[in-house]
């Protein structure tokens, strides 16, 4: 099953090779890793999605825990969450695609964010699927350049993973 | 007043109360040299090879369970020393290495002597630091050694820029170091405790299996009382021995691959197994599928992710050891259900009857000498009292097997890296830690060969340890392997060309002894024995075709052991 697993880990140099490690020494997947600073300066929250069995989501969890630059960690999709990520996509567009295309970013609420007289660069935001899901729409329209930031991931409510 | 890093590495040593550093210098760490020229307080040993030093250095933190420490320069002899890292990762040895690096305007240069130490150790060790501020230099060397040394011990590395060692700042010595993102657990859950408790009274046919973790966090006395007081069987893994007394009646032997009978049968049949420190290593539960199948387990560790790594356990408790014994021994006290007499009573005839196999038997008339049959006098001799470090191989399980030690961290070996050359800078390490004390290696002429340069630092420093060379002329455990599974073909498994030992031995001025017939063998350790004041090396020619039994072949499940 896939799990968005949430990080939160000391900012400093070489911490972000030391999960990337963990993971390729023990031959876990990572479909995806984003990683920045967060208000906390003195903190990163990176955002892991992978997949597995439940005996080895445990073992990556306890594994990550065992690092100690890891300061504390939780399985978004344990509970209620919200899953975003976004997409920066540049589109071949001359003729009457450019009306098209222009109604269907629309349709799937992203912005076109640079207008060449060739091209679109659209912005769209959503799960991955919804994204997937734009790609498809896009068809026979030649494709430039697809740009994926990675899944990010937050609790619903008042839970936070925070110190 | 403001000291230089290199200044304040060495206060850092002093005030940590570090006694012996094993090293080899080179241009990255000369400040650091100049500095520990100029103190006595911390004497340094100059090994033949980093890997030596590494070794030693674990091996010393094994017979003390004090941090062991080593120093080597830059790149080579950061990558040196990864076999002797990684060594101490996989048996949790607590370990600290200060690497030299190169000067950090340099770093990602490919400057002479370069190597990325942080990226080469990463995977291998418990944690690792660049220090790129003279001013952080002191706090680091604390968190170095409280890492390496609380929760699951292990090493760490600290790479040390030529430049910091020259840099001045005031030096100050934190007295103690805390880490948001690491607090090991200290005390095992106490409901948890309660329903270990439980289960361990109303067992039947009960077992406990314990490891390294008992002799690391220092339980024998407590892992003993708990097990005299329920008239448990208990059998210890390779890193476990000493754990117990292994000349007590409920001692039924070590386990695993190449453990006893009696032990593994045990183990299959029980329907209670405390595992306590232990890890369900792959050469301990043979197939996973077969293992432990009518078992209730408790599992015991500090550290979370040993469980249900490998085997799916009934009751985790996680915890040191020796906390969680003494919560068990008070729980015990406090309960008033006794342990089921009969039942105990039946199990141990079940156990008898196993034991009664004789699984460990050799060919004591035989004309040559048996490897096993100098183990058993060699523990005669020394009154079972010595500290031994083994090599990886045949000669590693004989030891195991037949050198009864009743005592925790006299029995030294790589467990679970499995690294030849281990055993004769190991032996180094504890003759450093305990001057007085008999230490022998026990090795072969395979293994012996991959570190045999530390003759000459033995001799240097005059230790009067003793070498056991089971010298079969073969690689003995790849040898029994291919006349198991690669009918008979005995690829490179022959050692041709090999050095006259004794003369070896004396080049380096040490007494060598030659040893070819089984009625001089305990003559020779005796001799061997009486000499204080000078390293020997035995060589025995043994059994050239002798193999370790018996044997769980890979695949099989506990119960199904080949017998001799």
């Amino acid at each position: 099953m896939r799990h968005i697993i949430s990080i939160l880990l000391e900012n400093e140099a070489g911490a972000l090779s030391r999960v990337a490690g963990l993971f390729s020494a023990r031959g876990y997947n990572i479909e995806s890793l984003t990683v920045a600073p967060t208000d906390d300066p003195s903190l990163s929250r990176m955002t892991l999605v992978t997949s597995g069995t439940d005996d080895v989501i445990e073992q990556i969890v306890k594994q990550l825990n065992k690092l100690i630059e890891v300061v504390k960690l939780g399985d978004m999709t344990e509970g209620v969450h919200i899953e975003r990520e976004m997409m920066l996509i540049k589109i071949r567009v001359v003729g009457d695609q450019r009306e098209e295309i222009k109604r269907l970013s629309d349709i799937f609420r992203g912005r076109i964010i640079d207008v060449s007289q060739t091209t679109y660069t659209i912005e769209l935001t959503g799960t991955g699927s919804k994204l997937d899901a734009f790609i498809e729409a896009v068809g026979s329209t030649p494709i430039l350049e697809v740009v994926r930031s990675g899944a990010i991931g937050i609790q619903r409510g008042e839970k936070a993973l925070r110190l | 007043m403001e000291l230089t890093g290199a200044e304040i590495f060495v206060r850092c040593l002093q005030d940590e109360g570090v006694e012996h550093i094993f090293g080899y210098p080179g241009g990255a760490v000369l400040h650091i040299y100049d500095e520990l020229y100029k103190q006595d307080k911390v004497q340094h040993v100059l090994v033949r090879h980093e890997q030596a030093a590494t070794h030693a250095a674990d091996a010393y933190a094994r017979a003390t369970g004090r941090a062991g420490v080593a120093l080597v320069t830059s790149g080579p002899g950061a990558t040196n020393a990864v076999t002797g890292i990684a060594t101490a990762y996989m048996d949790s040895a607590p370990l600290v290495v200060f690497t030299g690096q190169v000067p950090t305007a340099l770093i990602g240069n490919d400057a002479f002597q370069e190597v990325d130490s942080v990226g080469i150790t990463r995977p291998c060790v418990k944690h690792n630091f660049l220090v790129k501020d003279v001013r952080d230099l002191a706090t680091t060397i604390k968190k170095a050694f409280y890492i390496a040394t609380t929760g699951r011990p292990g090493p760490v590395v600290v790479d040390i820029p030529k430049d910091i060692t020259a840099e001045k700042t005031e030096y100050h010595y934190p007295e103690t170091v805390s880490l948001r993102s690491y607090n090991p657990t200290v005390k095992g859950n106490i409901r948890q405790v309660r329903r270990a408790v439980e289960i361990m009274l109303g067992a039947r046919r009960p077992m406990i299996y314990t490891g390294g973790g008992v002799i690391l966090d220092d339980a024998a006395e407590e892992l003993t009382t708990l097990a005299r007081m329920l008239d448990f069987p208990v059998t210890n893994t390779l890193m476990g021995l000493g754990g117990f007394p292994g000349t007590d009646r409920q001692f039924v032997g070590m386990l695993g691959m190449h453990g006893t009978y009696e032990a593994n049968l045990a183990m299959h049949n029980c329907d209670v197994l405390i595992a306590i420190g232990a890890r369900f290593d792959d050469r301990v539960t043979g197939n996973v599928e077969k293992f432990c199948p009518t078992a209730t387990i408790i599992h015991v560790d500090v550290d979370p992710a040993s469980i249900s790594k490998n085997v799916k356990v009934d009751v985790p408790i996680v915890g040191r050891v020796k906390v969680v014994l003494q919560d068990m021994l008070r729980e015990l006290a406090k309960s008033d259900r006794r342990p089921d007499v009969e039942a105990l009573a039946e199990w141990w005839k079940q156990i008898e009857e196993w034991r009664s196999m004789e699984c460990l038997k050799y060919d004591r008339d035989a004309d040559v000498i048996k490897p096993q049959f100098v183990v058993e006098k060699l523990f005669e001799v020394t009154g079972g009292d010595a500290f031994v470090t083994s090599d990886v191989g045949q000669h590693q399980m004989f030891a195991a097997q037949f050198y009864k030690f009743d005592r925790p961290r006299r029995w030294i070996n790589s467990g679970g890296l499995g690294t030849m050359g281990f055993g004769l800078p190991a032996a180094m390490g504890v003759q450093f830690a305990h001057p007085d004390e008999t230490v022998v290696c026990i090795t072969g002429e395979g293994s012996i060969q991959m570190n045999i340069q530390e003759l000459s630092t033995i001799r240097q420093y005059g230790l009067p340890l003793k070498v056991v060379n089971l010298n079969n002329r073969y690689l003995g455990m790849v040898r029994q392997w291919q006349e198991f599974f690669y009918q008979g073909r005995y690829a490179m498994s022959y050692m041709e060309s090999l050095p006259d030992f004794v003369k070896l031995a004396e080049a380096y001025g040490h007494v060598g002894i030659q040893v070819e017939k089984p009625e001089d063998v305990e003559g020779a350790l005796r001799e061997a024995m009486e000499i204080r004041d000078r390293a020997v090396f035995l060589n025995f020619l043994t059994d050239q075709t002798e193999n370790v039994y018996p044997m769980i072949p890979a695949g099989a499940g506990q119960n199904e052991m080949i017998l001799i």
